[in-house]
């Protein structure tokens, strides 16, 4: 987030797009709710007609897989009535002649025939955010999880830097982080092509420091491959080993048979986490290790504030801590790893991570630190860019829209969106071990609209197939008025529907991010019912 | 010299005398909130903090010389030179009316309603009569109006305790709703309606019918209530209770430890209770604490059983024969550390990867990238928060 979480509540003009925020981040969408309270406009703009739109001004309903054509459009609007913010485009942007070509074919007319949102309600809310002193866009995987969701994520940078809304209090370009410590999982290197604090692999400079700092020589300069191509490559037969610590990709990867598939094909699949999970249960070797309750360490939050986690409870007997374990057979294979603990280990990370190098635990004792922090006397930085942006100038990026990668067809006649339910958390590890939890939602469930329920003769607690071009899963329907006619959603924690059975697994370019919000199925009453 | 003069003045517009002592204020806040700011103390019940005013307890009743009334200090602003007087004989007389008026009216069976010091059996037959069998209130020790009754040395009269019209409601896993015990104080739903929004109970009916209730009259089950238990942990007294038994064991230690919710980004500081090294509660921590300023959702505040559940792994496993079987750490590490080295020699590391996860710390997401770039030696390192 560019923002800090309690910002948003001081925003004017909130839109939330791509994100069912009431039940994936609940306490976030308290302060837009309360915003609303104090007469803070909310734009809702979704194609499942999700719990916040009860609090939203007005509900905008794309059909998914369309978000750039809306965004163009928006910024048609803004550009035409001149309403665009001009001195911070001047000052603080380049490439803006570009962008105004970009979006001049999408009319509200051809933005409307595109995505279903009415013209008047486009004009609308373009006219309110651009005219708001401070408006904020927030979005989930609903923006990213598609095969265009970088050119979506640049799309709403667009918006915001056409408006002048970011580097300010109430403003910025918002993304909302699914699990706890994503954040934290990319700032320290947990990608392929960089290490901590994004520095790139294939920077000499970088490999060098690290290299130093490390006291290891011969680091790889070469990018490695993103989670999805290693599957690929694992399939194909050209990948032999993964250690997999605390995922359970084969309910929460797209298509999963050709997951299973491919892991299958490994030599050697270790997997370390704190239950059997899926994934484990194939496993060559399951090493066991501890919960947030039992360890000490940080977690860095969706506003990149790196906050405490601390031993609340002694760990059941046997498990070790993860860095303890990967530490150990480090040394076995003949490169020494020596720490005495977890704050140690940050005290390294410091060293090598210019963004974190100004926290320590002592400062974060009480309240966490926004990074970047680049020295100990620096308070942290709740709102990025407010001088200037990572690059310098803000680039504006002149995008037009593409159609996802499956649409709907004679043989799968509806659109499928998978996501998250309030009461549960990703695969299930954690909240399906909760009964209570498991009582308010109990299973799996196929939500749809009364007409297409009708339509198909389904009644509203059957069963029902439900099959795309991967496979098939069984699961309850659920007839809800959260349903859109033509669009069916299913939660994905399920591993006994798994809803990724389905999924495409084709991917964006850029992010390599699967198609999760958008691919073709059909519905059909069970053989044996 | 002007400068300090007009900084002066200014300052001087905004004061206000509380127990003698002059105290300035922002214009905005409350009496409530200059003494709390100054550490003075004024009992509150129905109030919530960054709530609107309740209004309905009347326990924060302070003096203002000049007015004939007691006003209640929660929903007063602050003027320029008012002058208070919070624990004058009068304030107090007041306040142990109110206290005694809430203990008889609802079933406050703590040692403080009825209390006979002369006839403790007859006290403890008539507690378990009126609680239906069962041992004391389950937040004894724990309960606001009980400590003001204690602090105001409240001592009611043996006044029967009126039965409660309203049966307890246990239709859902987490929170009980018990109407016995419920001050009306309305705390419960500037916590559900002010800060979590979730508009799912309000007040119902009109005097001695009064209840809170969801929808028009429902289980919690049945209304637009998400369990996020903001009310629960709102609650002052003993009417809404967590579900989780842990309150019989209130005689034993319990452990609070801060830390970081471990569900989604948004990172709620939570504040984790544990009795014999098992969680009993958990609360949202200090309500100016960002980024969640005291607040939890179901996940967070509920979904922790699986910590000391029964299925955690607890021993290393090697596929032996198509079976996973237990190891010791030697034995796994050896293997472990064995099979990459081969592999990395055979086939090269970029046949190699390692996915870290967006649920471990940092300090082990960073130790795990390192052991792929510089044990492994590639940079196939990944981690499923795209998925
Ligand atoms: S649990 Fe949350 S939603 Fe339900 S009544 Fe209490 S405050 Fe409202
Ligand atoms: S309590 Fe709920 S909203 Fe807060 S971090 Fe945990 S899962 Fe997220």
């Amino acid at each position: 987030m560019t923002n800090t979480i309690a910002d948003i509540e001081t925003a004017d003009v909130i839109i939330v797009t791509g994100s069912n925020t009431t039940e994936n981040h609940p306490v976030l969408s308290s302060f837009m709710k309360r915003a609303t309270k104090r007469g803070a406009k909310l734009y809702v703009i979704e194609p499942r007609k999700i719990k916040l739109t009860e609090y939203a001004t007005k509900w905008l309903r794309q059909e998914p897989g369309r978000d750039i054509s809306w965004i163009n459009g928006m910024m048609r609007v803004i550009l035409k009535e001149d309403l665009h913010d001009k001195a911070f485009i001047e000052k603080r942007t380049e490439n803006f002649e570009a962008l105004k070509e970009a979006v001049e074919p999408y009319t509200p007319e051809f933005v409307e025939s595109i995505t279903g949102i009415k013209a008047d309600d486009l004009i609308e809310v373009a006219r309110e955010f651009a005219k708001a002193d401070a408006a904020t866009l927030c979005y989930c995987m609903g923006i990213t999880q598609h095969i265009c969701g970088t050119d979506n994520v640049k799309s709403l940078a667009n918006l915001s830097m056409l408006c002048g809304h970011l580097g300010k209090p109430g403003g910025g370009v918002n993304p909302l982080r699914g699990q706890n410590n994503v954040q934290g999982a990319c700032d320290m290197g947990g990608l392929p092509n960089v290490f901590t604090a994004y520095q790139k692999v294939d920077d000499d400079k970088a490999r060098n420091s690290y290299e130093q700092a490390w006291d290891i020589t011969g680091l790889s300069g070469t990018p490695g491959l993103p989670v999805t191509e290693m599957i690929d490559k694992a399939y194909k037969g050209e990948f032999k080993s993964l250690f997999i610590i605390g995922e359970n990709p084969l309910v929460s990867d797209p298509d999963l048979n050709h997951a299973r598939k491919a892991m299958e094909k490994l030599e050697l699949m270790v997997v370390q986490d704190i239950f059997l999970t899926e994934t484990a249960q194939i496993a060559d070797v399951v090493l066991p290790s501890l919960c947030f309750a039992e360890k000490n360490g940080t977690f860095t939050n969706s506003e990149r504030r790196i906050q405490r986690v601390r031993k609340a409870v002694e760990p059941p007997e046997g498990p070790w801590e993860d860095w303890k374990i990967i530490t150990a057979i480090a040394s076995k294979m003949g490169v020494p790893m020596d720490y005495e603990g977890p704050e140690q280990i940050f005290e390294e990370i410091r060293q090598v991570t210019p963004s974190y190098r100004g926290v320590t635990w002592e400062r974060i004792e009480h309240l966490g630190i926004h990074w970047p922090c680049p020295e100990t006397s620096h308070e942290g930085t709740p709102i990025l860019h407010t001088m200037q942006f990572t690059r310098g100038k803000g680039l504006f990026h002149a995008i037009s829209h593409v159609i996802p990668a499956e649409t709907p067809d004679e043989e799968y006649p509806y659109i499928l969106t998978t996501g998250r339910i309030l009461y549960h958390y990703h695969t299930g590890t954690m909240t399906m071990k909760t009964s209570g939890l498991n009582m308010l939602a109990p299973e799996c469930f196929v939500e749809i609209s009364s007409n297409d329920a009708q339509k198909l003769n389904l009644e509203d607690g059957s069963m029902v197939d439900v099959s795309s071009r991967r496979g098939t899963i069984q699961a309850k329907v659920e007839v809800s008025p959260k349903a859109v006619d033509g669009t069916v959603f299913i939660p994905f924690h399920f591993a006994s529907a798994a809803a990724n059975t389905l999924t495409n697994a084709k991917l964006d370019p850029t992010a390599k991010i699967p198609e999760f919000k958008v691919c073709a199925i059909k519905l059909e009453q069970p053989a044996t019912a | 010299m002007l400068y300090i003069n007009v900084q002066k003045s200014e300052a001087m517009e905004h004061v206000i005398t509380i127990n003698n002592n002059q105290l300035s204020f922002t214009p905005g806040q409350t009496i409530l909130d200059v003494a709390a700011d100054n550490n003075i103390y004024i009992p509150t019940l129905c109030h919530l903090k960054h709530a609107s005013p309740t209004k309905t307890c009347r326990v924060c009743v302070v003096e203002m010389q000049g007015e004939d009334d007691l006003i209640e200090a929660c929903a007063t602003p602050a003027e320029n030179g008012m002058i208070i007087h919070s624990e004058s004989h009068r304030v107090i007389q007041e306040r142990k009316q109110i206290i005694a008026t809430l203990l008889n009216t609802g079933n406050h069976n703590c040692s403080i309603r009825n209390l006979d010091p002369q006839d403790w059996t007859q006290f403890q037959m008539n507690v378990h009569q009126a609680d239906q069998g069962n041992p004391l209130c389950p937040v004894w020790g724990d309960c606001e109006l009980q400590d003001l009754a204690y602090m105001y040395q409240v001592q009611t009269e043996a006044v029967d305790a009126v039965p409660c019209q309203y049966e307890t409601e246990r239709a859902n896993p987490f929170i009980i709703r018990d109407f016995s015990r419920c001050i009306l104080c309305g705390r419960c739903i500037k916590a559900c309606n002010e800060i979590q929004v979730n508009n799912a109970i309000e007040f119902g009916y009109e005097g001695v019918d009064a209840k809170i209730i969801a929808g028009n009259d429902v289980t919690l089950k049945e209304s637009e209530c998400v369990f996020c238990g903001e009310c629960l942990q709102a609650c002052p007294v003993g009417a809404l209770v967590p579900e989780q038994p842990y309150r019989h064991d209130r005689f034993i230690d319990t452990v609070k430890t801060r830390t970081t919710c471990s569900y989604c980004g948004v990172g709620c500081q939570m504040d984790i209770y544990a009795q014999n090294n098992r969680i009993v509660k958990i609360d949202g921590a200090d309500d100016d604490l960002a980024p969640n300023y005291g607040s939890l959702c179901v996940k967070g505040r509920f979904g922790y059983d699986f910590v000391g559940s029964e299925h955690r792994l607890t021993t290393p496993m090697l596929r032996k024969n198509g079976e996973l079987e237990p190891v010791s750490w030697d034995e796994a590490i050896n293997f472990v550390a064995t099979r990459f080295n081969e592999i990395k020699d055979q086939y090269g590391p970029d046949t190699m990867g390692v996915l870290t996860s967006a649920r471990i710390t940092n300090e082990d997401n960073y130790m795990s990238q390192k052991f792929a770039r510089g044990v492994l030696k590639t940079n196939n390192v990944d981690h499923c928060a795209r998925l």
